[in-house]
C-alpha cells in the first residue's frame, strides 16, 4: 500500500521532530512545518500530500487561519486538528471550516494514526469520485 | 477559633458595658437633677406657703387675743368710770355688774372686787368667798398700784385656781381705789385652743418668765429651758412674728415654732408643731417621688440592658455578615487568581507534557525494533515508559480541569428550565449509577419559572455534585435524592445523598480550590470550586450541610430575575457574583 503523505505543522519543533520519528516509524511520508506559513509553502511545493496535521495555537498565523487558507487553495486536502485544552472551541469551530476531526494534544499515538489514516480515506475516496466523475464526463463526451 | 470567640465575646462583653453605663448614666442623671431641682423647688416654696399660712394664723389669733384682753380691760375701764366710790364698794353694784358682764360675754368674768390702797378687799362678787381678802403682799397688787391698768399672768391666788385678772385703778380725791375683774381661764384657753393644725400642731401662752398662761392638753415639754432659750431668741429679733426650727432635746424630733408677742410683750403665743406633721405633704412628695425615681431606674437599667443587648446582637450579627462577606470576597478573589493562574499553567504545561510523552512513546516505538528485544530490563523499560505516558495523561487531566476552572466556557445565557438539566444530567449519570448502585430520585416541581443562565454550566455543576455524591456511595451504594422548587423570588436545588458525610473540619474548606479528599491522582479540588465560582457568577448560592453517616445535602439558590446577559471576563464575573 502507497504511504500516506502528510505535513505536520506545530511551532514546538522537539514535538515535531518526535511525532515526525514516530510516524515515520508507522509508515507515513512526514513532511514538517513550523509555522502556518511554512505550512502553505510545503503545500505549495509538494502537491502530493493527502493530509496536513495542524495545531491550533501558533505565534503569527494561527492553527485556524491557516486551515482556512489551506481549504481555500486545496480543498481536497484532509485537515486534523491538534489543540491543548484551552482551544478545544477553536478546535470545534475549526470543523465548521472543513477540518476533518480534531486531536487534543497530548495524544495518543494511535488515534493520531487512525485519523490521519481515515482523513487520507476520505480524501483518496473524494479524489476517486472526482476521477470517476472526470472520466464519466470524458467518455459521454465522447458517445 | 475558640481564643478567637472568647476575644470576640468579651469584645461584645465590653460593648454591652459600655453601651448600658452610657444609657443609664446619660438618663439617670437627668432624672436625678430633675428630681433633685424639683423637690428642692417644691420644697422651699411649699416651706414658705407653710410659714406664710402658719404665720398669718398665729398673727390672726394674737390679734384676737390682744382684742380680747383689751375689750376685757376696755369693760372694766368702762365701769370704772361709771361707777362712783359708793357705787364701787357696794357688794350688789358689782353683784349687778357682774351679771350683767357674764350674760353679755359668755362668763368670761369669773368675779369682780374692789381693793383699797392697803390691799384689801373692800367689796367682791363671785363664786368665791373673798371679801376682805389681803392682797397688799400680792405681786399683781403692786402692779396694780403702779399702773393705771394692769392684766396680770395666770396664777393661783388666794382661791387656789389657776386665773387672771384684770385691774384698773381709780383715783378719788386722794383715794386709790382698784377694780379687780379675774378672766375665766377656760374662756381664755379656747380662745388659744382653737388653733390646732394637724395631728401635732397646737399652740400655748408663756409669759416672760417661760411659764405657761393656758392651759394645753398636749404634753407639753416641761423643760423651762428650751423655752427660754426661745424666748431669748424671741427678743433678740424685733419682728412680732418669728419661727424657729429646732430639734426636741428630748425626743430627738424636729419640731417648729411660732412665737408672736402678746400683750405689749409682756406674753408669748407659741405655736408649736411637729416639723414632720407641718411638712406632711413634702414628706408624701417626697416619697412619691423615691417611689417614681426607683421605678425610674428600674425601667431605665432593665431598658438599658435590653436595648444593649439588642444593639449589640444586631452588632454581632452584622459583624458576622461582613467577615462572610470578606470571606466571599477573599474566596472569590482566590477563585479569580487561580484560575489565571490555571489558565498560564495549564497552557504552558500541556505542550511540555506532550512533548514528553511523545517522545516515551517514541522510545516505546524504539524498544519494538530487533536489536533491543534481547535487552535484559526490556520489560522494565516498557513498564517504566508505560508509566511516564500515564503520569503525562494525568497531568492533562489536572491541566484540562484547571483550564475548564478558567477558560470561557460555553457562558451563552438562555432561559432555560432548569427541571430539563436536571433530567438531562441525571441520565447523563444513570450509567455510573446503576454501578456505583446508587439510585436518583428526582421530585421536581414543575411550575418553575425560565432561569436565564448559561445551559452548560449549570450542566458542569450538576454534574459536578452527582459525580462527587456518586464517588462517596461507590462501594456502599444509596440513594442521591433531587429536589426543585421555588420560593421567594429564587429556584433551589437540593441534591441531597445518603452517603458517609463530611467530617466538620473539611466542610469549611470544600469550596477551596485543590482541597480534596480523593486519593492522590483522583480528584484535582477543583470541582466544587468550580460550582462555587459558577453559582456565584449566577448571583445564586451553594450551599452545603452534612452529617457523618447520614448524608450530604448541597442546596443551590438561583434567583429568578432577569439576568442581563454579560459576558466579560469570568475572573471578573467570579468577583461580580461575589459582591
Amino acid at each position: 500500500m502507497k504511504k500516506i503523505k502528510l505535513l505536520l505543522v506545530d511551532d514546538e519543533v522537539p514535538f515535531v521532530e518526535t511525532m515526525t520519528k514516530r510516524l515515520k516509524k508507522r509508515e507515513f511520508d512526514v513532511d514538517t512545518a513550523h509555522s502556518g506559513l511554512d505550512a502553505l509553502k510545503a503545500l505549495e511545493s509538494n502537491d502530493k500530500i493527502e493530509v496536513v496535521v495542524l495545531d491550533v495555537k501558533m505565534p503569527g498565523m494561527d492553527g485556524i487561519e491557516t486551515l482556512r487558507e489551506i481549504k481555500k487553495v486545496y480543498p481536497l486536502t484532509e485537515v486534523v486538528m491538534l489543540t491543548g485544552h484551552a482551544t478545544v472551541e477553536s478546535a470545534i469551530e475549526g470543523m465548521r471550516f472543513g477540518a476533518f476531526d480534531y486531536l487534543m494534544k497530548p495524544c495518543d499515538i494511535d488515534q493520531l494514526v487512525s485519523k490521519v489514516t481515515q482523513a487520507a480515506e476520505k480524501k483518496q475516496k473524494h479524489e476517486n469520485k472526482i476521477v470517476e466523475a472526470r472520466i464519466k464526463e470524458i467518455t459521454s463526451r465522447r458517445a | 477559633m475558640e481564643k478567637d470567640k472568647l476575644l470576640q465575646n468579651s469584645y461584645y462583653k465590653m460593648i454591652t458595658k459600655k453601651i448600658v453605663t452610657t444609657i443609664i448614666i446619660v438618663s439617670i442623671t437627668p432624672m436625678i437633677l430633675v428630681g433633685l431641682i424639683i423637690l428642692d423647688r417644691f420644697n422651699k416654696s411649699y416651706h414658705e406657703k407653710v410659714s406664710a399660712h402658719l404665720d398669718e394664723l398665729v398673727q390672726k389669733h394674737k390679734q384676737n387675743i390682744d382684742t380680747f384682753l383689751k375689750e376685757r380691760l376696755g369693760n372694766i375701764q368702762f365701769l370704772a368710770k361709771m361707777a362712783s366710790i359708793e357705787n364701787l364698794k357696794n357688794e350688789l353694784f358689782l353683784q349687778e355688774n357682774l351679771l350683767e358682764m357674764q350674760k353679755a360675754y359668755d362668763n368670761v368674768f369669773v368675779d369682780l372686787g374692789t381693793i383699797n390702797d392697803k390691799g384689801v378687799q373692800l367689796a367682791y362678787a363671785g363664786p368665791f368667798q373673798l371679801k376682805d381678802a389681803q392682797y397688799s403682799d400680792a405681786q399683781w397688787f403692786k402692779n396694780a398700784l403702779a399702773n393705771r391698768y394692769y392684766i396680770s399672768d395666770v396664777f393661783l391666788g388666794l382661791r387656789g385656781l389657776p386665773h387672771f385678772i384684770v385691774t384698773v385703778k381709780k383715783n378719788f380725791d386722794g383715794k386709790e381705789l382698784i377694780l379687780r375683774a379675774t378672766i375665766d381661764i377656760m374662756a381664755f384657753n379656747s380662745l388659744v385652743e382653737n388653733l390646732r393644725i394637724g395631728k401635732t400642731g397646737f399652740a400655748y401662752i408663756l409669759n416672760r418668765e417661760g411659764e405657761f398662761q393656758t392651759k394645753t392638753s398636749f404634753d407639753v415639754n416641761a423643760d423651762k429651758k428650751s423655752y427660754t432659750e426661745l424666748l431669748k431668741k424671741v427678743k433678740e429679733t424685733k419682728r412680732g412674728e418669728h419661727i424657729i426650727e429646732k430639734k426636741d432635746k428630748s425626743s430627738g424630733e424636729k419640731l417648729i415654732y411660732v412665737v408672736s408677742s402678746l400683750k405689749g410683750g409682756d406674753w408669748l403665743m407659741v405655736y408649736q408643731q411637729d416639723y414632720g406633721d407641718a411638712f406632711s405633704s413634702i414628706k408624701i412628695v417626697r416619697n412619691i417621688a423615691y417611689i417614681i425615681f426607683v421605678i425610674g431606674c428600674f425601667c431605665i437599667i432593665s431598658m438599658a440592658f435590653i436595648l444593649s443587648r439588642r444593639i449589640v446582637n444586631r452588632i454581632a450579627r452584622i459583624d458576622s455578615e461582613k467577615e462572610m462577606l470578606n470571606q466571599q470576597v477573599i474566596e472569590t478573589g482566590k477563585l479569580a487568581s487561580v484560575g489565571e493562574l490555571a489558565a498560564g499553567i495549564a497552557h504552558e504545561i500541556n505542550n511540555p507534557v506532550a512533548i514528553m510523552v511523545e517522545e516515551s512513546g517514541w522510545m516505546e516505538d524504539l524498544l519494538e525494533e530487533e536489536d533491543l528485544q534481547k535487552t535484559e530490563n526490556l520489560e522494565e523499560y516498557k513498564r517504566s515508559l508505560k508509566q511516564i505516558q500515564t503520569q503525562g495523561k494525568r497531568c492533562k487531566e489536572i491541566t484540562y480541569k484547571l483550564l475548564s476552572f478558567a477558560r470561557k466556557t460555553d457562558s451563552r445565557i438562555d432561559d432555560v428550565q432548569i427541571n430539563e438539566i436536571i433530567d438531562e444530567v441525571v441520565s447523563l449519570s444513570a450509567q455510573r449509577a446503576k454501578y456505583a448502585n446508587v439510585i436518583f430520585n428526582t421530585r421536581l416541581d414543575n411550575n418553575l419559572p425560565l432561569l436565564s443562565l448559561s445551559q452548560s454550566e449549570m450542566q458542569q455543576v450538576l454534574l459536578n455534585l452527582f459525580n462527587n455524591a456518586l464517588d462517596a456511595m461507590e462501594k456502599t451504594g444509596g440513594n442521591i435524592d433531587i429536589t426543585s422548587n421555588s420560593h421567594n423570588n429564587n429556584v433551589s436545588i437540593e441534591i441531597k445523598d445518603n452517603g458517609p458525610g463530611i467530617p466538620k473540619a473539611n466542610l469549611v474548606r470544600i469550596f477551596d480550590p485543590f482541597f480534596t479528599t480523593k486519593p492522590v491522582g483522583k480528584g484535582t479540588g477543583l470541582g466544587l470550586a468550580i460550582c462555587y465560582g459558577i453559582i456565584k457568577k449566577m448571583g445564586g448560592n451553594i450551599k452545603v450541610q452534612s452529617a457523618i453517616n447520614v448524608g450530604t445535602t448541597f442546596i443551590i439558590s438561583l434567583p429568578i430575575f432577569e439576568q442581563k446577559e454579560k459576558k466579560t471576563d469570568p475572573e471578573f464575573d467570579n468577583l461580580d457574583g461575589g459582591l
